[in-house]
């Protein structure tokens, strides 16, 4: 028990589990129920309604994945992030980065991770990335990394100097649901973690300091209405703990890296695969993220989103790093694109801002 | 055909199906299913806690699988669906027991 607890405080990668491999991933996806007809490949449905091959609309978001290091090693994590990951940005790719940022027509900065804090040189990132004025910057942080460390402990003040939109992670306003996904003690510290938030002005009614919630199911099944989940989340939220935040976005586990895992363990996947098709909606193919996104490797490769960047597929265009960054000829390709992509398009869609379609 | 099942999990996803031998009123039934379980007076979460309940006392495997799903989906937590059951279990269990007093009268006047 105690041996397969600490398992899985591990990675996939640390674990050499099978399906830390991308292309054991891709195989599965294009296997099995794909393969032998009983459902259509993402590509076929999508070329129901003419979206086929996908292509981008204008480019809104500039999405950079500072390291897979995390001080969480969450169960349906999708990037396999945890504190055995050693890919992290370095200083001469964020400078390359920096570069980008100053000429993007994009008006949204998305730095995701892992846990992007525990890059070293997080902070001096986000102070030069500011100062290009991008109109938002997000920073994706996991809450529990503010209380991990005294040296963490000022993150809250940090962000509001730089006036960071902060996106956290909560699965639930229960602890014993939030711990079973995130781990044993995630939940009180995301609590203080917000309450601390809520201290500095972030999430307050008519604050201009933005703080949202990210919802991820604890389990095989899909998020339900978007809109009724934030309202019990704030309901519950401000009952039981005084906090307040802004929006609530729901997103969608996709079937890739550790959430696949899981699902294959549990015997979920072939059911898990049907209700993502089942759900399939074609008006969320127009808005899905990936057609008015890219994303940064820690590496600095491109991306049409963190999922393909996850699953090393780079983005199907002559420019292929921050290094020869060219947002025009970037534009110019076909989005790649496999069967995790239906965890995009699933009931009211879903991206990393939450749900994309009425 | 289910090889071996009365019940096949598989059938649930045919529920819509049922159109197909009686266009008109399968459609009007589902379109009164999807009206009743619309936010109301009752907030469609209660309205899933109380499907949940129903279909175990209804025992039916279709209506516990789906609402135990609809039930995760919305956020609700183990406890509190446990608890619909016990309400569902409660009235169940209170409904054959207040026939007992059925049963008393019937002996109270044949027994001298």
């Amino acid at each position: 028990m105690l041996k397969e607890k600490k398992k899985q405080q591990q990675s996939l990668h640390k674990r050499h589990s099978e399906y830390a491999f991308a292309n054991k991933q891709l195989e599965k996806l294009s296997n099995g129920v794909f393969a032998n007809g009983e459902l259509p490949t993402f590509s076929e449905k999508i070329n129901e309604t003419g979206h086929f091959p996908l292509r981008p609309t204008k480019l809104e978001i500039l999405q950079i994945n500072v390291g897979y290091m995390c001080n969480q090693v969450c169960e349906h994590c999708h990037v396999d992030a945890g504190p055995d990951r050693k890919e992290i940005m370095t200083r001469e790719t964020m400078l390359q980065c920096l570069e980008v940022i100053k000429n993007t027509g994009a008006h949204t900065l998305d730095l995701t991770g892992g846990a992007p804090e525990m890059n070293p040189n997080f902070r001096w990132f986000v102070e030069e990335a500011s100062k290009a004025g991008i109109k938002d910057f997000i920073v994706r942080s996991n809450l529990t990394i503010i209380r991990a460390n005294k040296k963490y402990y000022d993150l809250p003040d940090f962000f509001k100097k730089h006036n960071v939109h902060v996106v956290s992670s909560m699965p639930h306003w229960t602890r014993g649901k939030t711990d079973k996904q995130r781990g044993a003690g995630v939940f009180d510290l995301s609590i203080k973690a917000l309450q601390e938030l809520n201290a500095v002005g972030y999430g307050m009614l008519g604050s201009t300091l933005r703080l949202d919630l990210v919802y991820n199911p604890s389990g095989a099944f899909l998020p339900g209405d978007q809109t009724s989940m934030e309202k019990d989340f704030k309901k519950a939220l401000l009952e039981d703990f005084g906090i307040h935040f802004h929006n609530l976005f729901a997103i969608t586990n996709l079937p890739i890296s550790r959430f696949l895992d899981y699902l294959i363990a549990s015997e979920n996947y072939e059911d898990y695969m049907y209700s993502l098709v089942e759900a399939y909606n074609p008006a969320a193919v127009k808005s899905v993220m990936c057609r008015n996104t890219i994303s940064v490797s820690w590496d600095g490769y491109l991306y049409d989103c963190d999922f393909n960047q996850m699953l090393e597929l780079k983005v199907a265009s002559k420019i292929q790093h921050i290094s020869e960054y060219n947002e025009d000829i970037l534009n110019d390709r076909n989005i790649i694109i496999s069967q995790h992509c239906y965890g995009c398009t699933a009931g009211a869609g879903s991206s990393c801002q939450g749900a994309v379609a009425k | 055909m289910a090889a071996n099942n009365y019940y096949d999990p598989a059938d649930l996803k045919k529920f819509g199906n049922i159109t197909e031998w009686s266009k008109e009123l399968g459609e009007k039934f589902f379109e009164y299913y999807g009206k009743v379980f619309e936010e109301g007076a009752l907030s469609a979460r209660e309205k899933s806690l109380i499907a949940l309940a129903v279909a175990h006392t209804e025992m039916c495997p279709y209506c516990i699988d789906a609402y135990s799903q609809d039930g995760l989906q919305r956020g609700i937590t183990k406890e509190e669906m446990m608890e619909a059951v016990h309400v569902g279990a409660a009235i169940k269990g209170g409904a054959t027991l207040v026939h007992g007093v059925m049963m008393m009268n019937k002996v109270n006047k044949l027994e001298m």
